[in-house]
């Protein structure tokens, strides 16, 4: 079909184009000439010289420190989230939560930034905390904005559960925060790693709510990319570009495999229990789509 | 005071398990995402001021007397001042055609993910996915080195004598629109995929068995059935970038006027923070439309109900 052509020369270009640009950018990383635009033969020497620039590997730990902090306050936060909107039909203001939890993700940067600077500015003056701005203001924000992330991605597997497995457990006697740690969280757990590492990510690259909500000597990599990159291109930019991009790389395989492995187990292990059910005569031809006891 | 009667009274007091499973998110994105609108909305009707921090207090209460000032000079001067208008206009061009551009691109990219093999598409979409969790930052930077003027892209249209002397595509509109198309595109491209690849391929054989043909079908079948995808999609790119600040300020140059990039140096440049606050309430004002379109459209997926 002619139409089939089409879109996959668009996904053969397109992809391309997202990729071509990073492919450069680490290539040139290796170059030994000073000049970013003329190229004069491979060398590691930008890498090398990272390790002296005290400075710049301050602010990697730093914002390591904070990404850490992050993911797993994101995805405490986002399982709420997801579980409330999936779960629970029915409460007060259940509208305006739904807007809150899905907001963050097109709320442009400027405005969150801005809005939680003021925020923490008018809670020093009334309450007194915080008093200087730093990792904690940083963790806050962050966690915020990617709490949306991990709700949308684990919201999607919630909706996917077979409720009856809950139901089964909550019939046999189950309290609901056991039916919670022991059924849900296990069948979730792929996409909360998900959910964790893309919190991750996102904190690790972000510049803008960390420019404001920041305060003296608490400068993240971004910002440190940032201001070195205002000036132009150098070599060292480089260096460091292509050293966050092999770490997202790695963290997106990860993901993949993962979430590809458990996906396998979990058949399998259904595949098993269908085949032992047949062996002992009882005839289910689909324990997931068994119907739930009435 | 027997057992029970305190056990019931204590019951009382303490909030059950689902009003705790439903407060601990509520109260954290009302704490930190709702309430900071409202002081922004405040701050936006203060004075600025040579003080820490720069803005004076809206109301007073002095002798049993509440006075609260209302200073509307700071939307007054938006209003006014022509740099704050185009800046606006700027942006809100900007972000319509590179969200019309991005679904342009988009679209046919989804369409091919949502029609290649099952174990092909998780590869495909988590290369789609991989450059948005990558700093927005570097992505541009990688750009900034590819279009500057001595630059790759010049360099190989000069070497291949298409023409001879660079061309001036870095600090221009051109160079904003790459960046903003590079980075956004991959947000266009996933909720158009999540909603293709749900679609009953059953309905595109009934109508080409009729007769209909592939253009048809795909225009009076597939289109219409996607509306919740281009939704998201469109306003996962079309409200950012309206709002943002990286590109502009990386990319664009003198003629480029975006409102986050004018937000941002009221904010840190010249600290007046009233007037970026007021900045931030009439940018959020016009995006109110979108966002809710967004939340209703999210909501409706999130509930399950296509």
């Amino acid at each position: 079909m002619k139409r089939f052509s089409f879109s996959s020369f668009m996904l053969v270009v397109g992809l391309l184009f997202i990729y071509l640009p990073m492919l450069i950018l680490v290539i040139y990383s290796f170059n030994e000439s000073k000049l970013v635009t003329v190229w004069g033969g491979w060398s590691i020497k930008w890498y090398v010289g990272l390790l002296d620039n005290t400075q710049l590997m301050g602010s990697v730990a730093r914002s390591l420190e904070i990404a850490c902090y992050t993911a797993v306050a994101a995805v405490a936060l986002g399982t709420l989230a997801a579980f409330v909107l999936t779960r629970i039909s029915q409460f007060k203001g259940r509208t305006l939560f739904g807007g809150l939890v899905t907001a963050p993700l097109v709320m442009p940067e400027v405005i969150t930034g801005l809005s939680l600077l003021l925020l923490f500015v008018a809670m020093a003056q009334m309450i007194g905390w915080p008093q200087e701005r730093g990792i904690v203001t940083i963790w806050i924000a962050h966690t915020t904005f990617c709490a949306a992330y991990v709700a949308v991605v684990v919201s999607a597997r919630l909706r996917e559960l077979d409720l009856s497995i809950e139901e089964a457990a909550m019939d046999l006697g189950a309290r609901p925060w056991k039916v919670f740690f022991l059924i849900t969280i296990p069948m979730i757990a792929p996409s909360l790693a998900a959910g964790g590492m893309m919190s991750f990510a996102l904190s690790l690259d972000d510049l803008v709510l960390a420019s404001f909500v920041s305060g003296p000597g608490s400068t993240t990599l971004p910002m440190e990319v940032f201001s070195a990159v205002r000036l132009g291109v150098k070599p060292e930019i480089n260096a460091v570009a292509s050293l966050i991009l092999l770490a997202v790389s790695l963290v997106t395989f990860l993901v993949w495999y993962f979430s590809r492995r458990a996906e396998e187990r979990r058949k399998k292990a259904i595949q098993q229990a269908i085949e032992e059910a047949a062996a002992d005569g009882w005839k289910q031809p689909d324990v997931r789509r068994a119907p739930a006891p009435v | 005071m027997n057992m029970k009667k305190f056990k019931r009274r204590l019951h009382r007091i303490i909030p059950s398990g689902k009003q705790v499973v439903i407060g601990i998110p509520f109260l954290w994105l009302f704490m930190f995402f709702m309430l900071p609108f409202f002081i922004v909305l405040k701050i936006s009707f203060a004075e600025a001021d040579v003080a820490i921090p720069p803005y004076t207090e809206i109301y007073t209460y002095i002798e049993q007397k509440l006075e609260v000032v209302l200073n509307l000079a700071n939307y007054s001067l938006l209003a006014g001042d022509e740099l704050y208008i185009a800046a606006y206009l700027g942006s809100l061009k900007m972000a319509f055609f590179s969200t019309a551009l991005c679904l342009l691109i988009g679209y046919p990219m989804a369409y091919a993910i949502a029609s290649a093999r099952k174990e092909m598409q998780t590869v495909l979409v988590l290369l789609i996915m991989m450059p948005t969790w990558t700093a927005i930052l570097i992505r541009v930077y990688a750009w900034m080195g590819i279009l500057s003027n001595n630059g790759l892209l010049n360099g190989f249209l000069m070497s291949m004598g298409l023409i001879n002397e660079p061309l001036q595509i870095l600090n221009t509109n051109i160079a904003v629109y790459i960046g903003v198309v590079y980075s956004y595109l991959p947000f266009m491209i996933l909720p158009l995929y999540a909603n293709l690849v749900k679609h009953d391929q059953s309905l595109l054989e009934a109508a080409s068995d009729l007769g209909s043909s592939t253009f048809n079908s795909f225009w009076k079948i597939t289109v219409p059935l996607s509306k919740n995808g281009i939704i998201a999609g469109c306003m996962l790119v079309f409200i950012p970038v309206v709002g943002e600040f990286v590109i502009p300020e990386l990319l664009g140059g003198p003629e480029t006027l975006m409102i986050g990039k004018v937000l941002w140096q009221e904010f840190f440049n010249n600290r007046d923070w009233p007037v970026a606050s007021a900045l931030a309430v009439v940018m959020l004002a016009i995006l109110i439309v979108p966002i809710i379109l967004f939340n209703r459209s999210q909501a409706k997926e999130m509930e399950g109900k296509v």
